[in-house]
């Protein structure tokens, strides 16, 4: 399944996201054809159940789709489709198709029926119909919200991505159920910071081939700046990095099934958030003044590494969960959480 | 290359059955064994430990049951290295056996060479050093001139090896030596196993910075050896040395050697550890996460029969920089100085590894050799 989703969507994406319609977009010129060749292809509802409407996909057969998003700057909310709707199949709802985004934070209340509250940081919310969010209320509530009659306030990150924040006053949900409670009410978070995690570990990857293509090609002193061992020393560096991220990304999809193995997402984002920066730095470094310039490509990638390693909680954020977790098990459950990928305090604190 | 190759695999679960045994027959055997020795991690020798884990069936455990060994999944080797590791066991007498030399003399070795040595290896008995280094040649390993010369069906050998970890107690080395003259450096380089009993060879151990004796200068001054000392295939001695470093330089020991100094540095922490204190320790948890998924893919590329030359040289630097890492910052991070006399426990093994520390990234390779590898691996050279 994986070679095949995988295999699909690397031809779809190297016909039609082109640096042009990354840079438009960027612009807020929504890219309708990409999109719809998206939407065909299904995989906005691959994690979804079969019996509600998805392919019934497990989050270790896509993270390649994801890295691929991160690899290739996709400048569509297909990680968030994705994971919207995994919440929605989760919760016993349908999977939906057309633009849907997911709200981790804010201060969504359900009563009555009627949702009133507002949401942070929503990807790509203008472009987006719909949104799932979790409201407060007698008990946790999935709540998938139609975005038509909710008020916008537009915000958006380094690499011109809205994170848009909605205001909804006593709106009727299309759809709404109790949030599962094995999953907890921090899951969209969670989900939001595996995601992030792949799509850096894919930019990590093309920034990775950007910069060794780049130092292969470029001459100085009469030889190709790469074949001077400052430079690839830096390059395996970032190399090193780069494999750490793919490699942790893979392990907390693999782990992650009805649940988030938060201990691995943890892992993948502290090792990711840590990566990007050291990338970027070495990227931008063996590019010299061209990768400053608007017209190379490089800064497509680098601008979103800036602000996804940022996105669902930093190092810092993550770091103190996990270090505080692990300080309260004290120093004998440390080895066995690494070792069964799981931390009996992790729960407490984060959850 | 392509990073692409770092597959996640899981330990299977026969293999992870084991964990649970070797936990609590490691949690009984070391239970008076003092924190400050656990900080030696596989530097750590004693010979009737090896003899027991032996008898245990934990040594050589992945080599054939014909001769010795448990027939056992590189996976299971994986779970019980991994255990003694953590929790500091002293697995240095038959370590090098145990990772380098089994493996190797199964694979190239004749059949009289694996029944002389290999049951008693899974026996933890018989102990094994790696000569590769000279005073000339370090980084620079296919510069070595220790040669050996053919006389009949005999090799007479003269030349020096240095840092040679664990000579002064090992009944064996393998020994990388020059046999023929080639106009390429890498050629005529052949591998022989030496009985260190032999007349010829003199041991000088040489005090490491803490004032211990784990490494020595071994000289061989007309040592004679038979035609049957020679491992592999004469002159082939350079492509079984790398292939042989793969080993070297993926495994736990490549990222454990500081776990006992993370272990004290939790509980000196405490329970409430402030912003600062739960960040790093939940960034080193991270990474430990990270490289200990890293290593099982190599393992998994070697059990495949692949060279995963390159990735094992990535594992080996990230693993090198964060074992430095965490003697920084425990210092950094409790107001506790280094003892290497008195003081808590946290406080000796602060000391210990602080000055350990700058050994991790020289043996096994350099972070500048490794780094090398890395880039010829990306095209760069
Ligand atoms: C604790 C310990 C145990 C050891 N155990 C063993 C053992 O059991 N068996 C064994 O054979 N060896 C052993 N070694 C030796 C180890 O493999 C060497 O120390 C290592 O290969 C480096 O060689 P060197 O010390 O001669 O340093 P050098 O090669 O002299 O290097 C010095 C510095 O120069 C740099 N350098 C060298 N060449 C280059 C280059 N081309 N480009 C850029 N920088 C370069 C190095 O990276 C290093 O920073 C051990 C070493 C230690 C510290």
């Amino acid at each position: 399944m994986r070679e095949i989703f995988d295999s699909t969507l690397e031809r779809l994406f190297s016909d039609l996201v082109t640096v042009d319609v990354v840079l438009a977009a960027e612009g807020g010129n929504w890219p309708t054809e990409l999109w719809q060749n998206i939407e065909e292809s299904g995989f906005t509802m691959a994690l979804v159940p079969e019996e509600l409407g998805g392919a019934g996909a497990s989050w270790a057969d896509v993270c390649g789709i994801i890295r691929l998003c991160g690899r290739f700057n996709l400048p569509v909310p297909l990680p968030e489709a994705m994971l919207a709707n995994w919440l929605l199949g989760a919760s016993g709802l349908e999977g939906v198709a057309g633009t849907l985004s997911f709200a981790s934070a804010g201060d969504l209340r359900i009563e009555n029926g009627v949702v009133s509250g507002s949401v942070t940081g929503v990807p790509w919310g203008r472009e987006v119909s719909r949104i799932v969010a979790i409201a407060q209320g007698e008990v946790p509530t999935v709540v998938l919200l139609s975005v038509e009659a909710a008020g916008l306030e537009p915000s958006a990150n380094t690499a011109g991505e809205a994170r848009d924040t909605f205001v909804f006053a006593s709106v009727k949900p299309l759809a709404a159920a109790a949030l599962p409670t094995a999953v907890g009410t921090r899951v969209l978070e969670t989900g939001g910071a595996m995601l992030r995690a792949a799509q850096i570990a894919g930019a990590l990857e093309a920034t990775l081939n950007l910069t060794s293509t780049y130092a292969g090609e470029r001459v100085q002193f009469g030889k190709a700046i790469g074949s001077f061992q400052a430079i690839q020393h830096q390059i395996a560096v970032l190399s090193e990095h780069a494999a750490a991220s793919v490699m942790a990304a893979e392990a907390a999809f693999a782990e992650s099934g009805d649940t988030f193995a938060v201990l691995q997402v943890m892992a993948a984002k502290i090792c990711a958030s840590e990566a990007a920066g050291i990338a970027a730095s070495v990227a931008h470094g063996v590019h010299g003044a061209i990768g400053f310039t608007h017209e190379h490509a490089l800064h497509l990638t680098t601008r979103r590494l800036w602000s996804w390693r940022s996105e669902y909680g930093s190092l810092t954020y993550w770091s103190q969960q996990l270090g505080r977790a692990i300080c309260a098990g004290g120093s004998g459950s440390l080895w066995p959480a690494i070792t069964c990928g799981a931390l009996a305090e992790a729960k407490e604190v984060t959850v | 290359m392509s990073i692409d190759q770092f597959k996640y695999s899981r330990i299977p679960p026969e293999a992870e059955a084991l964990r649970g045994d070797v936990r609590a027959i490691l949690a009984d055997a070391l239970k008076d064994y003092p924190t400050i020795r656990r900080a030696d991690s596989w530097m750590g020798f004693d010979a009737e430990f090896s003899r027991r884990l032996g008898a245990q069936g934990w040594v050589g455990m992945a080599l054939p049951k014909a001769y010795g060994g448990g027939d056992a999944s590189p996976f299971a080797r994986y779970v019980v290295i991994e255990e003694l590791l953590a929790a500091g066991a002293p697995v240095s007498a038959h370590w090098f056996a145990d990772r380098q030399s089994g493996p190797q003399i199964l694979h190239y070795g004749t059949d009289a060479q694996r029944d002389r040595h290999l049951p008693a290896i899974c026996r933890g008995e018989q102990f094994f050093c790696i000569g590769m280094s000279e005073p000339n040649s370090g980084s620079d390993l296919a510069s070595i001139k220790t040669r050996a010369v053919r006389k009949g069906e005999k090799w007479v050998i003269n030349g020096q090896k240095v840092w040679t970890t664990n000579a002064h107690r090992s009944h064996y080395m393998i020994a990388l030596v020059r046999t023929g003259e080639n106009s390429k450096r890498q050629e005529g380089l052949s591998q022989f196993i030496i009985d260190l009993s032999l007349p010829g060879i003199t041991i000088r151990p040489i005090k490491d910075l803490t004032g211990s004796e784990h490494f020595n200068e071994v000289f061989f001054d007309d040592l004679v050896v038979g035609d049957d000392a020679i491992i592999g295939t004469e002159g082939q001695g350079w492509s079984q040395v790398t292939a042989e470093l793969a080993f070297e330089r993926s495994g736990p020991e490549r990222f454990l050697s500081s776990i006992a100094l993370l272990h004290t540095l939790i509980d000196a922490v405490g329970k409430h550890p402030d912003a600062l204190q739960a960040k790093e320790i939940g960034r080193l948890a991270a990474r430990l996460v990270t490289l200990r998924h890293m290593s099982l893919a190599v393992t998994a590329q070697l059990a495949a029969g692949k060279n995963p030359a390159w990735e094992a040289s990535v594992v080996k630097d990230l693993g090198a920089v964060f074992e430095q890492e965490i003697p920084e910052l425990a210092q950094l991070l409790c107001e506790l100085p280094p003892t290497s006399a008195g003081g808590c426990d946290h406080a000796q093994v602060l000391a210990y590894l602080t000055q350990m520390a700058p050994s991790f990234s020289l043996r096994g390779g350099t972070r500048e050799i490794l780094r090398g590898i890395i880039a010829r691996g990306l095209g760069l050279r």
